[in-house]
């Protein structure tokens, strides 16, 4: 088959007098027509909105930096023994500040020195960055399967329920994040990585609400939507099928952009000593314990917050990207 | 429905019976909305009737109250901030506005389905037209997605969309106008339903595929022995297909007649106007003739006969008394104080 196709071009061109005779040379051409049809069609192949996000994607370099970023970022939280042979708990006081980085000890246990207790630097990061991960994605996750759900009742069914929950969010708006968090954690006295993001999920809600119901109230005055009624589709399937795939885009800005967020509200409270506590290791709990010898060994400090911002710029980064992937008219 | 049974509802003769009982009436119905600005009466006391196989055109301008009708028919008015009073509107003997809301979900698709004027909006964007119209087997017979799959390449093939096959899984926006409307009469079709009400279909399209898409509603409509409800304001589109028409003005019937004789001899001032106003080869270089003045405001309508501001015919009575539907022949109604010098002028 290949064989024939390749021939084809040459036969046609050389449309020659003395291979017209040929029935071979006659098929061919109509085989590679079919072919050619065929690979049309492939190129027409309807695209959907995520696989046209995912073409649009793909040509930014902004999305690639940040892609490659989180996957070493996600790698680490999920196998930091790749990274690192060193135990994060282990201490060793001789090593008590062995401050001078050593640059040429590429992954080595003493790669960025020792802290305080005589830890590595170096594996305490590694082993931070799971705190981080898990507590930026699963409160993302909370947050916008409680806060869609909100902002969908209040925006399609309006009246009564648009009312009560409407004002339940700006009652919600009123308390920063941090502040409320701050004051909820602080009521438990064993603190986990779900008790943070339970802190963060109560009071990270509300934008995600607003967004949701704002595209609910939009997407509910579409034709189609009327149309669907019209034909006898019901309150659920209009919603489920009908609304919220039309609606979902800018929740899904929203929310990346907000992860973000909720990476560094973490490293602040475990910081202030209300999100994570020791032994627990998070790169908030080893900020907070370098901030005393910021003068003696300042990479103790440095390490930690450099991945926390790169942590952070990578899901900002990410976030723009898909921002402009899913909304057409920024293209 | 097997293929004899079809064939049979087709090759019956309409039947005295049958048109005794229409497939659908509607009767005194009234539709207000509340607004900041007051009540807004968009339908007032509107009679009508269709029977399957028939076609009812209910003509219009914008606000005359045509559109709104249609949505009390199937029940997709937002209540609030409409409401309606009073009147009933009949399917098969039974009141509809008394039915429960998941009774009315029932039969709207099923028994009385809707095509809209405006095709690329009325089809969600995100899903695929094999989708949207499996969705129709899905919600009301609960088929599985592959069989719903099949019976909606059927139905693209039933209305003439090419290579239906092939395009089952294309998304609205990859079709052209007519094809997309197309696709709502397949949705609407769908489920084989008594009653179709058509809300200008062909306005949003292009004069040539007007007429395609128009050819086949009908054709559609005979095989299947539907009733249709066609809303327009286009007198053009009317004239071919329909059997016969209900002129609205400011939520009233002011004239209803069978189609040939109501174009050939209007009996009320506004439809002799509207007849009037179509553009006519044979007198190029006049000018074109308009009913002067605008729509009434449904907030503020004229007392009297809405229409008295614009008429030319208009007396001191036309002022003060609401002019009741006088019949003026069978079948053939005008709401007219002077419908007889209408007539015969």
């Amino acid at each position: 088959m290949p064989d024939k196709t390749t021939v084809t071009p040459s036969s046609v061109a050389g449309a020659g007098p003395g291979q017209t005779g040929s029935g071979v040379d006659v098929s061919a051409p109509s085989v590679a027509a079919a072919s050619e049809l065929a690979s049309m069609g492939g190129v027409n192949k309807p695209r959907s909105l995520g696989q046209d996000a995912w073409r649009e994607l793909r040509a930014r370099p902004m999305f690639w930096t940040a892609g490659i970023l989180l996957v070493v970022l996600i790698l680490m939280a999920a196998f930091p023994f790749l990274f690192t042979g060193a135990d994060p708990g282990h201490a060793d006081l001789r090593n008590h500040y062995l401050g001078d980085p050593q640059w040429t000890h590429l992954f080595q246990e003493d790669w960025f020195g020792y802290n305080k207790q005589g830890q590595s630097v170096w594996a305490r990061t590694v082993y931070g960055a799971r705190a981080s991960v898990i507590i930026g994605i699963c409160v993302t996750f909370a947050v916008t399967v409680l806060g869609g759900f909100l902002g969908m009742i209040a925006g399609y069914f309006g009246g009564w329920w648009d009312a009560l929950l409407s004002r339940l969010t700006d009652i919600f708006f009123g308390i920063p994040l941090l502040l409320g968090a701050l004051v909820l954690l602080q009521a438990f006295t064993h603190r986990t990585v779900w008790t943070v993001v339970l802190g963060l999920t109560v009071f990270g809600w509300m934008q995600i609400a607003r967004v949701m119901r704002g595209a609910v109230i939009t997407q509910k005055q579409a034709d189609f939507v009327t149309a669907a009624r019209a034909l006898g589709a019901g309150n659920g399937r209009i919603l489920l099928k009908h609304i919220l795939p039309n609606a979902i885009g800018p929740v899904i800005v929203v929310a990346t952009i907000a992860l973000a967020g909720y990476i560094s509200t973490e490293a602040t409270l475990s910081y202030l000593g209300i999100g994570l506590q020791p032994p627990a290791i998070s790169w908030g709990v080893d900020i907070a314990s370098a901030k005393d010898v910021l003068r003696d060994a300042p990479h103790v400090l440095l390490v930690p917050s450099t991945f926390l911002s790169l942590t952070v710029l990578a899901f900002i980064l990410l976030g723009d990207a898909v921002r402009d992937a899913l909304d057409p008219k920024l293209r | 429905m097997t293929t004899t049974e079809k064939t049979a509802a087709v090759s019956a003769p309409r039947t005295p019976e049958a048109a005794g009982s229409p497939l659908l009436q509607v009767r005194d119905l009234h539709v207000e909305f509340h607004t900041r600005d007051g009540v807004v009466k968009a339908v007032n006391g509107v009679n009508y009737s269709v029977s399957a196989g028939e076609t009812l055109a209910v003509l219009g301008e914008s606000g005359s109250g045509k559109s709104v009708t249609a949505q009390a028919i199937m029940g997709i008015l937002d209540m609030p901030p409409a409401k309606i009073p009073q009147g009933e509107i009949l399917f098969r003997g039974e009141d509809m506005l008394k039915m429960t809301v998941e009774q009315r979900r029932r039969v709207r698709g099923a028994k009385i389905a809707m095509i809209f004027q405006d095709a690329l909006s009325s089809l969600n964007p995100v899903l695929s037209v094999g989708y949207q119209l499996g969705e129709m087997f899905r919600v009301h017979q609960g088929l599985s997605k592959k069989d719903a799959k099949a019976k909606a390449i059927e139905l693209m093939d039933k209305v003439k969309i090419p290579a239906a096959k092939n395009r089952v899984g294309d998304y609205p926006h990859q079709f052209s106008g007519g094809m997309r409307q197309r696709i709502m009469i397949a949705m609407a079709l769908a489920l084989e339903p008594d009653l179709i009400i058509a809300d200008e279909p062909t306005t949003a399209l292009d004069v040539t595929v007007q007429a395609q898409v128009m050819d086949l509603l009908a054709e559609l409509q005979r095989e299947y022995h539907m009733g249709l409800i066609l809303i327009t304001h286009d007198l053009g589109v009317v004239a071919d297909v329909a059997d016969k028409i209900a002129v609205m003005y400011a939520g009233r019937i002011v004239e209803n007649a069978p189609v040939r004789e109501l174009y050939k001899n209007p009996a009320h001032p506004y439809t002799r106007g509207l007849l009037d106003s179509i553009p006519r080869l044979d007198q190029k270089g006049q000018e074109l003739y308009a009913i002067k003045g605008l729509p009434p405001n449904l907030l503020h309508v004229p007392s009297g006969c809405a229409f008295n501001p614009r008429c030319p015919m208009a007396q001191d009575v036309c002022r003060t008394d609401v002019p009741a539907l006088a019949k003026v022949a069978d079948g053939r109604g005008s709401a007219c104080h002077f419908w007889k010098e209408t007539l015969h002028g």
